[in-house]
């Protein structure tokens, strides 16, 4: 199944690391439109080990949620191609039969939306919703199915499942949608869960109940998670990784805790910098000049350099994700001579972290 | 109603632009068998040249208090003064031309610009309805404003998809600016734009203010936004304010259970060192303002909330000056877990 692979750059990174439950290689996303090919993203790579929750974070546009959808192949009808590999358990999820993807799809690797309403199904009960993703999978019997549903039901937090289990969607209020789409992508214990921005259409106190609910049934059933998101302060809470991207490239990949503190890429930089947390109440906030390049016009080499306040010639030249110590990896050949700010410089004098001080 | 402006005149707040009391807006339901209390009850004053932030998750009222301010909804009952003037005691041609001084921009500039007008039409335009000046003058000033908002001239010819997020709200920001406001209302204007795009976004409000001399009505659902730019909070929940104060108090030392549930809610981008680990997960969620609950509309989701917090309605009371709030037991010393 694992059939031939595409042309691979020759980087330590290179071979699929054995521990890691999903490893993705040289990943690239091609479309065609009316004006030619467009390259979504490319040369995506990085691994996500059993259990592990990773952050993908990243401003509209950079290639996030389109590599959260090519892992379960739920591509687009213009797709021009798809570069490089997916190894999952052994099997590539980029060449794979139709037929294998399908029995991969919801039982090993679920995923859940920004949108719980339309992801629901509004003339079917959510009790139906949930176990149809068993008994497509499993042989149970109704009864099996309805009694671990109702299980499912408690263990997201649903208060009285017995009730809720024979509701319809509209009667569900957003968080409790959102948690009947993750009781239903969780209940054939799937090894990978991949989250795309599951909680910005929630509200602040509804978002840190579902964050601490999908950290928990991680840590518990040992799934791996891929949150995908744009807020860095949901990533800093819920993952122990983050990988950054940019115009359709990996970027920076590390520890949360390093990214934050230490950052190594100047994008990743500038993004913690611009935020209002980190910054002086009523000073002027720190930005990013410019905009993200067009996937039409791309520029070569680093593709932040015209931003960038460190870029310099040698620039120009193509940028590969290199290693930077245990753990991280970098797109920026001067990573070493920079030193960049972080999230730590600036937080002492944020009004939040001095409210959650010491007591 | 001029009573209620003497009333107002005599508590001393004469450097309010905006006076707000006893607010209320509702709603029909669309089978008319329920009435939605979007608003019940609101008292407050808006300072001129301050930035005064209103912050609440969905369904608290807030946008219905913004839209208010600007008369684009009716109250139900209570007042709304501009500059000490009941404005719909106005004569109607008065009352058009009052309210070009209060402005209100959206979060969504794609819904607020038509994709077929050219940029520099859609700038015009407010000053073309309100019949300012002749062509040149109108053109000059449409100019300045984009000017002002830092898009280069050529951005006139184009239209809104040719623009990015960012530029298309500065497109936004200079046609409230054109009739000259002394006051906008800022609805979760940045919402809606990338983190890298957000930070130029609230440095050019920052700007204008300075410039300008305006005053602000920021709404936002954003904790780090609004606790950046304003130099007062609201707190709303179900349609009522629960707690209202300067910045810095609010922020660092909330007194209301809903405040502070709020501020631990929030995610924060830093390291777990930094982090505290006694969050205060709220349960459930925001009851319907159909029906709320009797007494203090949080007691529901409150962990500190008592037989008398279903019976009585909190007063809205002055703890500290000038720090507001409506909770029964925001001054017992051992109320607080902070």
């Amino acid at each position: 199944m694992a059939a031939e692979r595409p042309v691979q750059r020759k980087t330590s990174a290179d071979a699929a690391s054995p521990r890691a439950l999903m490893s993705v290689r040289g990943l690239g996303i091609r479309f065609k439109t009316s004006h030619g090919v467009w390259q979504a993203t490319r040369k995506i790579d990085f691994d996500i080990a059993a259990g592990e929750r990773v952050g993908i974070v990243g401003e509209s546009g950079c290639g996030k949620t389109i590599t959260g959808l090519s892992i379960l192949r739920l591509l687009p009808n213009n797709l021009a191609g798809l570069d490089g590999s997916i190894m999952f358990d052994g099997v590539d999820l980029a060449r794979c039969s139709t037929r294998a993807m399908r029995a991969i799809r919801g039982r090993r690797i679920a995923m859940i939306f920004q949108e719980p309403m339309s992801a629901l199904d509004p003339v079917f009960t959510v009790g139906h919703q949930i176990s149809e993703t068993l008994r497509v999978h499993t042989n149970v019997s109704k009864e099996e199915a309805r009694e671990r549903t109702l299980d499912m039901l408690r263990r997201v937090g649903i208060a009285s499942p017995e009730r809720r289990i024979d509701d319809y969607p509209h009667q569900l209020s957003g968080g409790m949608r959102q948690r009947v789409m993750i009781a239903a992508s969780l209940i054939c214990g799937p090894q990978l869960l991949i989250a795309d921005e599951p909680t910005t259409a929630l509200d602040v106190t509804v978002q840190a109940q579902i964050l601490e609910l999908l950290r928990d049934l991680s840590e518990t059933s040992n799934t791996a998670l891929m949150l995908i998101t744009h807020d860095l302060g949901v990533v800093a809470e819920t993952c122990t990784r983050m990988i950054t991207m940019y115009a359709g490239e990996v970027i920076e990949d590390a520890a949360v805790d390093d990214a934050l503190v230490r950052p190594l890429h100047p994008y990743t930089s500038g993004l913690l910098r611009s935020l209002p947390h980190l910054s002086p109440r009523h000073g002027k906030l720190p930005s990013i000049p410019g905009r993200v390049p067009s996937i039409v016009d791309m520029p070569n080499g680093c593709r932040f350099k015209a931003r960038c306040a460190h870029a310099v010639a040698g620039c120009e030249k193509e940028q590969e994700l290199r290693d930077a110590g245990p753990g991280r990896r970098v797109r920026c050949w001067r990573f070493n001579e920079l030193d960049l700010p972080g999230a730590l410089q600036h937080a002492p004098s944020a009004p939040i972290a001095a409210m959650v001080g010491d007591p | 109603m001029s009573a209620l402006a003497a009333d107002i005149a005599d508590e001393g707040v004469k450097d309010a632009i905006v006076s707000v009391r006893d607010l209320q807006v509702q709603f029909q339901t669309s089978d008319r068998r329920a009435t939605v209390k979007a608003v019940d009850g609101v008292d407050f004053d808006v300072r001129r040249g301050e930035t005064f932030g209103i912050i609440g998750e969905s369904g608290s009222g807030k946008t219905t208090i913004g839209r208010a301010l600007v008369f684009l909804v009716k109250p139900s009952a209570g007042a709304i003064l501009h500059n000490g003037v009941d404005p719909l005691a106005l004569p109607r041609r008065q009352f058009q031309s009052h309210r070009r001084d209060y402005q209100i921009i959206f979060q969504d500039p794609n819904a607020a610009l038509n994709p077929r007008m050219t940029i520099l039409s859609s700038v015009l335009e407010p000053l073309e309805l309100a019949r300012e000046g002749d062509r040149a003058q109108r053109l000059r000033r449409a100019r300045e404003a984009m000017d002002r908002v830092g898009l280069p001239q050529d951005v006139g010819d184009r239209y809104p998809h040719q623009l990015s997020g960012g530029q298309k709200q500065r497109v936004v920001i200079a046609r409230a600016l054109t009739l000259r406001p002394k006051l906008i209302v800022c609805d979760e204007v940045v919402a809606a734009l990338d983190m890298s795009i957000r930070g130029d976004v609230l440095n050019l409000f920052a700007e204008l203010q300075r410039d300008l001399g305006l005053t602000y009505v920021f709404i936002t659902h954003d904790l780090a936004v609004v606790s950046h730019i304003s130099e007062r909070i609201a707190v709303m929940y179900l349609g009522r304010f629960v707690e209202l104060g300067p910045t810095e108090q609010v922020s660092e030392r909330p007194l209301h259970p809903y405040t502070q549930a709020l501020l631990s809610a929030e995610p924060r981008p830093l390291p777990s060192s930094m982090r505290s680990g006694n969050r205060i997960v709220l349960q459930g969620e925001i009851p319907s303002p159909i029906d709320p609950p009797s007494g203090c509309r949080f007691r529901t989701r409150c962990q500190y909330a008592q037989a008398l917090c279903a019976e009585q309605t909190p007063e809205w009371r002055e703890l500290a000056r000038d720090h507001w709030v409506a909770c029964h037991f925001a001054d017992r010393p051992s109320f607080s877990p902070n």
